[in-house]
This record gives C-alpha cells, structure tokens and sequence, in this order.
C-alpha cells in the first residue's frame, strides 16, 4: 500500500448520498473541492479586506493574480472578451488552488480525475458555443470556414477546423489531468524508491540518495507544472473565448 | 555514470525484496488492486460533477459578486488616486511657476525704481550743490572786489603820502649832512625834480 503510486487516486466516500440510483456521496475529492474553493475565495477576500491603497503582500498576490488574468484575457480575446473576466479568473483560482493543494502530502488532488478536467472543458466550450451561436446566431460557424481559403480546399479545411474544435475540451482536459496524474505518480514512484530501498541495508540507505535528490527535484517541477498547468488551462480558454467573440477573425 | 548503472540494478531487487516482506499485504490487496484505475471508475463520476458544479459554481458567484468588484474597486481607487496627485502636482508646479514669474517681475519693477530713485536724488543732490556753489562764487567775487576796491584805494591814499615823506626824509637828510635846515619849498621842487 505505502508503495502503491494509484492509491493516492482513489477516491473515498466520506458521507454517502445516493439520489435515483446515482452515487452522490460527499468524498474525498469533493472536500478538495471544497477546501480549493473556500481556499481561493478566502484568500482572495480575506487579502483584500483592508482595501490597502498601499497593497500589504497577501493583497499585492491577489492584485497580480488578478492583472495577470486581465491582461492574459485582454491580449487573447481584446476589451469584448472582458465580460467574461469572472469565469477565466474563477477557471485559473479554482485549478491553481486545486493543483497546490494536491502538492501537500495526503492531500487528494482533484484535478488528477479526468472527469474534473473533462468537466471543466466542457463548461469551456459550452460557454464558447452558446456564446456564439447566441451571439453571431448561424454566423458563428464561420469559425470553421477561414477567409482567404480558395474554393476547391474548403470542404478540406472545414473538416479540419471542425476536427480541431472537437478535439479541444479532449485535449484542455487530458492535458490538465495527465499532467497532475503523471506528476504525482512519478513522484510517488521515486519516493518509494527511498523507503524499499533503504529497507536493504547500509548500501540501500546510501543508494537512496538518489531517488531523494530525484524527488526534492520533481516537487519543485511539480509546483512549477501546477502552476503552468492552470495558467495554460485558461491561457487556451481565453483563446477558445476568442472565437466565441471574433468567430471570422483568425 | 557507474553509480547510476548500480542503482538502477539495485532497485528492481529492493523492490523484489519489498514484496517478498510484504507478501501477506500484497495479498489482501489483490482483491482492491484488480479495481479499475481510479480516474476511470465511473461509478465515480456522478458525485464528482455534482460537487464540482456545486463547488465551482459558488466559488464563481463568490468571486462575481464579491471578490472581484473589490479588487476591481481597490486597483480602480488607485489609479484615480495616483492620476488625481499628478495632476495635484502638475497644478501646484504651475502655480509655482507662477510665483516665481511674478515675483521676478516685481524684483525687476523694484530694481528699475530703485536705480530711478537714486537718480532722482543723485540729481536733486547736484543741483543744489551747483546752486551752493554759485552762491559762494559770487559772495566771493563780491568780497574781491571790495577787497580790491580798499586795496587800490589805500594804494592810492598811500602814493599821496609818499611825496610828503619823500620831502621830510629829503630834508633830514640834508640837515643832518650840511647842518643847517633847507627852506621847505627848496625841499620839495628839488624831490619833485628827482622823482620826475
């Protein structure tokens, strides 16, 4: 069990609910979800409480947090894209806090579950095409018609397009997900390396400095990757944003 | 190079030896281990979209509603604050140059008053010592002349004495050489004569 890396995975029900017939239970997963939402949210208005006109540090991290969204948003879908401000900060808090939080030993990771991330992609796209469709009505679709194409390569490039828009909650999630799940395997892997390893003797407890070395190192790529993670995810979404607002306009 | 080669044969052999010790374990694992993997149970997958709906949902409307309009509010009263004290001190710089301008100005109004002043008084000063001096000139001239005046009239007065005394010395003299005294009249056409 200690040397299990999919442990770390499983998901454990805490409070059981069972609504017709599906499984609702309050779990392991959920109480992440919980702890990254009340994390962020506290975080972001305990910061801010004082109203700083001179930021103190905590708030100076929430105002960056916050310029750094607005401008990413800004340069990827232009001053329209604003009004969707509140779900790409919500997007990039919620799986920061969700990717840190699962860096902690013991704690569960809840963007390490395909479902999450699928989840969350889809409420991406479904936000892009409602948008859309809403927004320009059928002359939304042409997204997947290019300008400057000539006549004889459109029913091509239409396939195309179309292929790649369908593939992208696949990718933003896979991405995400594989991401944390392969992190915390190998990390998980190597950490186990230490302790069967030293278990054989003098020459074990030597040899384990390497696999030591190998897992300070991956925590701190991990941190990095949680951080790249989550900025990539709504890095992608603003640019999914994009097409909602500008769908002729690439 | 070498070290990374003996490790890498010793790990498989420490984990060997890991689940020899462990066999009982590993045993009452199976049952679990032959689950699915974790991410893939779908049986899963209700709760987890229900509670990420619900917690991702709030933490949306949290951050809407509350969070955001604050940072927002908080970034916004700075800017105004930062754009109104620039614009405070471009006001107060103008004023300053202002007062600098006008108080120049005024150096320069009392500069050119002063020197007017002076001149003023340097004038004033000089003419009435022009005036002091023609004064005195001419109470001077006044006094030279009456001065000469008496001069050339005691010259005068003198030049009439010098014949009577010219006579008396005459006739002294003469007494005192014959002695015997001359006749007056003799005295006087005799110096009348000598003197002419």
């Amino acid at each position: 069990m200690a040397n299990d890396p999919i442990h770390q995975f499983q998901i454990q029900n805490w409070v059981p609910i069972e609504i017709g017939g599906l499984d609702f239970s309050f779990t392991n997963s959920s109480a992440f979800m919980v702890a990254s939402a009340v994390g962020a949210g506290a975080f972001l208005f305990l910061s801010t409480a004082n109203r700083g006109l001179v930021p103190s540090r905590m708030q100076s991290i929430a105002e960056i947090s916050y310029e750094f969204v607005a401008n990413m948003l800004r340069d990827a879908a232009g001053s329209h894209g604003m009004k969707f401000f509140p779900f790409v900060f919500s997007l990039f808090m919620f799986v920061l806090f969700a990717n840190l939080l699962g860096m902690f030993p013991y704690f569960f990771t809840v963007t390490s579950h395909i479902i999450v991330t699928f989840a969350l992609a889809l409420l991406v796209i479904g936000t892009v095409l409602g948008y859309g469709f809403m927004k320009h009505g059928l002359g939304f679709l042409k997204l997947f018609v290019p300008s400057g194409v000539p006549g004889l390569l459109v029913p091509l490039i239409v396939v195309i397009e179309v292929v790649s828009f369908l593939s992208r909650p696949i990718s933003l999630s896979v991405r995400l997900f594989a991401n944390m799940l392969a992190g915390h395997i190998t990390l998980k892997v190597f950490a186990g390396f230490i302790v069967s390893m030293s278990s054989m003797g003098a020459l074990g407890i030597a040899g384990s400095i390497l696999p030591l070395f190998m897992t300070v190192a991956l925590t701190g790529l991990e941190f990095l990757v949680a951080f790249l993670q989550a900025y990539v995810f709504a890095v992608l979404t603003c640019m999914y944003l994009n097409d909602a607002l500008h769908p002729g306009g690439h | 190079m070498f070290v990374s080669t003996a490790f890498a044969q010793d790990a498989p052999a420490g984990q060997a030896g890991g689940a020899v010790v462990e066999g009982t374990t590993e045993v009452a694992h199976d049952g679990h281990a032959k689950a699915p993997f974790p991410p893939f149970e779908t049986h899963t997958f209700p709760s987890q979209i229900l509670w990420l709906a619900i917690t991702f949902g709030l933490f949306y409307v949290f951050l809407k509603r509350v969070a955001l309009p604050r940072l927002a509010g908080i970034l916004e009263v700075r800017r105004d604050r930062i754009a109104g004290d620039l614009d405070q001190a471009a006001r107060l710089k103008q004023e300053a140059d202002e007062a600098i301008a006008a108080y120049e100005q005024g150096l320069a109004d009392a500069r050119k008053k002063a020197g007017l002043i002076g001149q003023k008084a340097r004038d004033a000063a000089k003419a009435e010592a022009d005036a002091e001096r023609k004064r005195i000139e001419a109470e001077l001239d006044v006094r030279l002349a009456t001065a000469e005046a008496r001069i050339s009239e005691i010259k005068a007065s003198a030049m009439q004495d010098v014949g009577a005394i010219a006579e008396e010395t005459a006739g002294a003299i003469v007494q005192a050489l014959i002695g015997d005294s001359v006749a007056q009249g003799d005295v006087s056409a005799a110096v009348r004569a000598a003197s002419e």
